[in-house]
C-alpha cells in the first residue's frame, strides 16, 4: 500500500541549504519515495506486459544468433518507445524520466540487449540532437528516430581513449559549408544498424575538451561507413561497431551546440544517458531476482525447497536490497533531470548502483540455480553475461566513483563548516569535574 | 455513432486468488486489480470500430470504487473518448450483481444515447455472463453475445457467434449490445503517445446511490472456501471393480 516518508526537517540554514543544493527538494517533490504515480504505472504495465509477450520469448534466440531484433524495434516505434522524451511536437512521447526509466527497466528485464538499443537510441542520440540540435536538422535527424523507423548512434569512444574523452583524435577540418571528419570511433551500439550518428571530434587538439565539437551524422554519407559487429560477450541482440570515417562532409547545420562545447554536451548528455543504463542493469538484476526466487520455491533439497534454507534466504535478501537501493537511486536520479536540478552526482551513484546490483544478482541468481544456472536451459547465464557491460559503458564503474567524489567534495567545499575540533572548555565543567574529585 | 463500452476492475488474471480466513469472499487486500481480459477485448473492438470511422466517440463506464477509475484511463490510453465511474462502495466481486449493473448501465445508455453497447462476455470473478443479456432485455435491444467478429455497415450488424455448436451469425439493427468472447480480437498495447493523451480525457463521476435504483444483491453469498484438495488416485483390477467405487463411492453413475 502507499505509505509516505517523513523526512526530518532540519532546523538550520546552513544544513536546508546543503540539503537544496544536493536536490533534497526535487525528490521530496516526487510523491512519496518508490511510489509510481499513475502514468508511470501505466507505463509499467505497458512495458512489462509487451516484454513478457513480445522480449521475453525471443530473448535467447536472438543472443544465440547475435540477431537484432528489427521486429520489435518496429512495434516499439509503433508503442512509442523509440522516442520516449522526445517532444509530441517531433513525433516523440513526452514522457518524464521516471516514466522513461521505468519502460527501460521493464524492457530490459524481458531482453537486455533491447534495453540497451532503447536507451542508447533514446538518451544518447535523441537527446543528443534535441537538446542541443538546430531546429532545421530535425525533421531528418529527430522525427524518424522518434518514431523508431530509424536508429541512431553514439560516437564518443575512440580505439585509442574511453574514459579519456578530452583525448579524442577523430579530427574536423573546417571546409566550405561544414566540416570534414576523419577518424575511428569505437564500440558504438547500434552501429551497423544506426542511420545517423552523434560524432565527436576535434578541430584544435591544442585546445584540449575545448577543442572538441559535436556532430550529427548522416552514416550513409560519404566516407562514412561502419566496422565489423564486435562478437561481445553479452547483449549479443544488439549490434556494435566502430565507426570508420574518412573525409566524412558535415553541414554547418549539423553542428549540435556551437565549437568547442563538444565535451561539454557529451557530458551532459551522459548524465542522461546514464539514467537509462542504471534502468537497464535494474532490469537486469530483477529478471535475476524473479528466475532465483521462482528456482528456489520449485527446487527441493534435503526434503523441502531451498528457498526455505537460510543460506538461499540471505542471498535473495542480499539481492533484493541491492536492486531496491538501485532503484531508488535511479528514480532520484530521473527527478532531479525533471526538476531541473544537476543530477550528474545523482546520476553516477544510479548507474554504479544499479551496474553492481545487475552483476551481483545475476551472479547469485546462477549460484542458486546451480548447475542449471550455467547451461543455456536457463536465462541466468544471459543475465551474467548481459549484465557485465553495464558497469563499462557510458562512464566505467570507477569513473563514477570520481564524478560522485568530486561532486561531494565540491558541496563540502561550498559549505562553510569547519570539522569539528576538540571540544570547547567550560569554566563551570571543570569546576564541576574538580568538585567531584575532591 | 456512439458507442459505450463496459469494463470491470477485477483481481488480475495471473494472481493467485486466496480465499479471505473469514471465508465471506475472496481477499482482495493488497491484490493486483486489472482491467477484466474480456472488457480489454471489448475496448479493443471499440477502438477497432472508430477507427473504421463506423463510430465517432467512445464512452467507457464503470461501476466500482475509486480505483475504478485507473482502469477506466487504461480504456482511454486504448483509445476511448471519455469516461464515467459510477461510484460504488459495494463489492464488485459479489454484492453488486449484474442486474444492478445492468440498471446502472442503462441509466447511462439513456443518458448517453449510444448505438451500440460492448461489454466483455462475463467478468472473470463472478463469470456470472448476465449483464450483456439482462442489459439488453431491459433495453428491449437486439443483443449479439459471445461475439466473435462485428461487422456494421449502415445502421445494421453482422455479428458471428460462437456457440456450443460452432458458429452462429446473427444479423440485427441497431441499437444492440454485443459482449465480446476470446477470439473477438487481441487487444493492442496502449502507445506512450495515447497514455499521455488519456490524462487529458475527461472522466466523470456520479454515485450509484443517487440513481434511485435497487441495487441490493438478489443473490446471498453464504461462504466461500477452498476447493478440497484433491486427494490420491486410486487403481483398480478390474472393470467390475470400477464400475461399483464410480456408483458407490464417487456417486457420479
Amino acid at each position: 500500500k502507499r505509505g509516505s516518508l517523513v523526512l526530518p526537517i532540519r532546523r538550520g540554514a546552513m544544513a536546508m541549504r546543503a540539503m537544496t543544493r544536493c536536490g533534497w527538494r526535487a525528490s521530496r517533490r516526487w510523491a512519496s519515495f518508490g511510489c509510481l504515480n499513475e502514468t508511470q504505472e501505466q507505463v509499467r504495465e505497458m512495458t512489462r506486459g509487451f516484454a513478457e509477450s513480445a522480449l521475453f520469448p525471443v530473448a535467447a534466440e536472438n543472443d544465440k544468433l547475435h540477431r537484432f531484433p528489427a521486429e520489435v524495434i518496429r512495434e516499439l516505434g509503433e508503442l512509442g518507445l523509440m522516442g520516449c522524451q522526445v517532444s509530441e511536437a517531433w513525433g516523440g512521447s513526452g514522457l518524464d524520466t521516471i516514466s522513461y526509466a521505468v519502460a527501460v527497466e521493464e524492457l530490459s528485464r524481458g531482453c537486455a540487449s533491447t534495453g540497451a538499443i532503447v536507451s542508447v537510441h533514446n538518451s544518447l542520440y535523441c537527446d543528443s540532437v534535441q537538446s542541443y540540435g538546430r531546429e532545421e536538422v530535425f525533421e531528418a535527424f529527430l522525427r524518424p528516430f522518434a518514431q523508431g523507423e530509424k536508429v541512431g548512434c553514439f560516437g564518443l569512444s575512440e580505439p585509442g581513449n574511453g574514459s579519456d574523452a578530452a583525448a579524442a583524435s577523430c579530427v574536423a577540418r573546417r571546409v566550405e559549408g561544414g566540416w570534414r571528419l576523419s577518424g575511428t570511433k569505437a564500440w558504438t551500439t547500434n552501429g551497423i544498424v544506426g542511420s545517423a550518428a552523434v560524432v565527436f571530434a576535434t578541430f584544435d587538439k591544442s585546445l584540449g575538451h575545448k577543442g572538441i565539437s559535436a556532430f550529427v551524422v548522416d552514416t550513409g554519407a560519404d566516407g562514412f561507413s561502419f566496422g565489423a559487429p564486435e562478437d561481445k560477450l553479452g547483449i549479443r541482440a544488439s549490434t556494435t561497431a566502430s565507426l570508420i570515417l574518412d573525409d566524412v562532409f558535415v553541414p554547418e547545420a549539423q553542428l549540435l551546440g556551437r565549437e568547442g562545447d563538444g565535451f561539454k554536451i557529451a557530458m551532459k548528455i551522459l548524465d542522461s544517458g546514464r539514467v537509462g543504463i542504471a534502468a537497464q542493469g535494474l532490469g537486469i538484476a530483477q529478471a535475476s531476482i524473479d528466475l532465483a526466487v521462482k528456482y528456489a520455491a520449485e527446487r527441493n533439497a534435503f526434503g523441502k525447497p531451498i528457498a526455505s534454507l537460510y543460506a538461499i534466504q540471505h542471498k535473495l535478501s542480499d539481492m533484493a536490497c541491492r536492486y531496491d537501493s538501485a532503484r531508488l537511486l535511479t528514480w532520484r536520479a530521473a527527478a532531479a533531470k525533471d526538476d531541473a536540478k544537476p543530477f550528474s552526482k545523482h546520476a553516477a551513484m544510479a548507474k554504479l548502483a544499479a551496474s553492481e546490483a545487475a552483476t551481483f544478482c545475476a551472479h547469485q541468481a546462477i549460484q542458486i540455480l546451480g548447475g542449471m544456472g550455467f547451461v543455456s536451459d536457463m536465462p541466468a547465464e544471459r543475465y551474467y553475461r548481459d549484465a557485465r557491460i553495464t558497469e563499462i559503458y557510458e562512464g566505467t564503474s570507477e569513473i563514477m566513483h570520481l564524478v560522485v567524489a568530486t561532486n561531494l567534495l565540491k558541496e563540502y567545499a561550498a559549505l562553510d563548516i569547519a570539522l569539528p575540533a576538540a571540544p570547547p572548555k567550560h569554566a563551570h565543567h571543570d569546576h564541576a569535574l574538580s568538585h567531584a574529585a575532591a | 455513432m456512439r458507442l459505450v463500452v463496459g469494463v470491470k476492475r477485477v483481481i488480475d488474471y495471473a494472481v493467485k486468488v486466496r480465499v479471505a480466513a473469514d471465508k465471506t469472499g475472496v481477499e482482495l487486500k493488497n491484490v493486483k486489480m486489472s482491467m477484466n481480459p474480456f472488457c480489454e477485448i471489448a475496448v479493443e473492438e471499440a477502438v477497432r470500430l472508430k477507427e473504421k470511422g463506423v463510430v465517432s466517440e467512445i464512452v467507457a463506464v464503470s461501476v466500482g470504487p475509486k480505483q475504478a477509475q485507473e482502469t477506466i484511463r487504461t480504456a482511454l490510453a486504448m483509445g476511448a473518448d471519455r469516461g464515467i465511474h459510477v461510484q460504488t462502495d459495494m463489492r464488485t466481486d459479489q454484492d453488486l450483481q449484474p442486474l444492478a449493473v445492468s440498471k446502472i448501465l442503462k441509466h447511462v445508455v439513456e443518458q448517453e444515447s449510444p448505438d451500440l453497447v460492448v461489454l466483455g462476455k462475463q467478468a472473470i470473478d463472478d463469470d456470472a455472463n448476465q449483464t450483456g443479456q439482462m442489459l439488453a432485455g431491459l433495453l428491449d435491444w437486439p443483443q449479439a453475445t459471445f461475439a466473435s467478429e462485428v461487422n456494421i455497415e449502415d445502421k445494421s450488424l453482422k455479428v458471428s457467434r460462437e456457440i456450443d455448436g460452432g458458429l452462429q451469425t446473427l444479423a440485427m439493427t441497431l441499437p444492440a449490445v454485443i459482449t465480446a468472447d476470446l477470439r473477438l480480437n487481441e487487444p493492442r498495447y496502449a502507445t506512450l503517445p495515447n497514455i499521455m493523451k488519456a490524462k487529458k480525457k475527461k472522466i466523470d463521476t456520479i454515485k450509484a446511490d443517487d440513481l434511485g435504483i435497487d441495487l441490493a444483491p438478489r443473490l446471498k453469498v453464504v461462504k466461500v472456501e477452498d476447493p478440497p484438495v484433491r486427494s490420491a488416485g486410486i487403481m483398480v483390477d478390474d472393470v467390475d471393480t470400477l464400475v461399483d467405487k464410480l456408483k458407490n463411492e464417487a456417486s457420479v453413475l
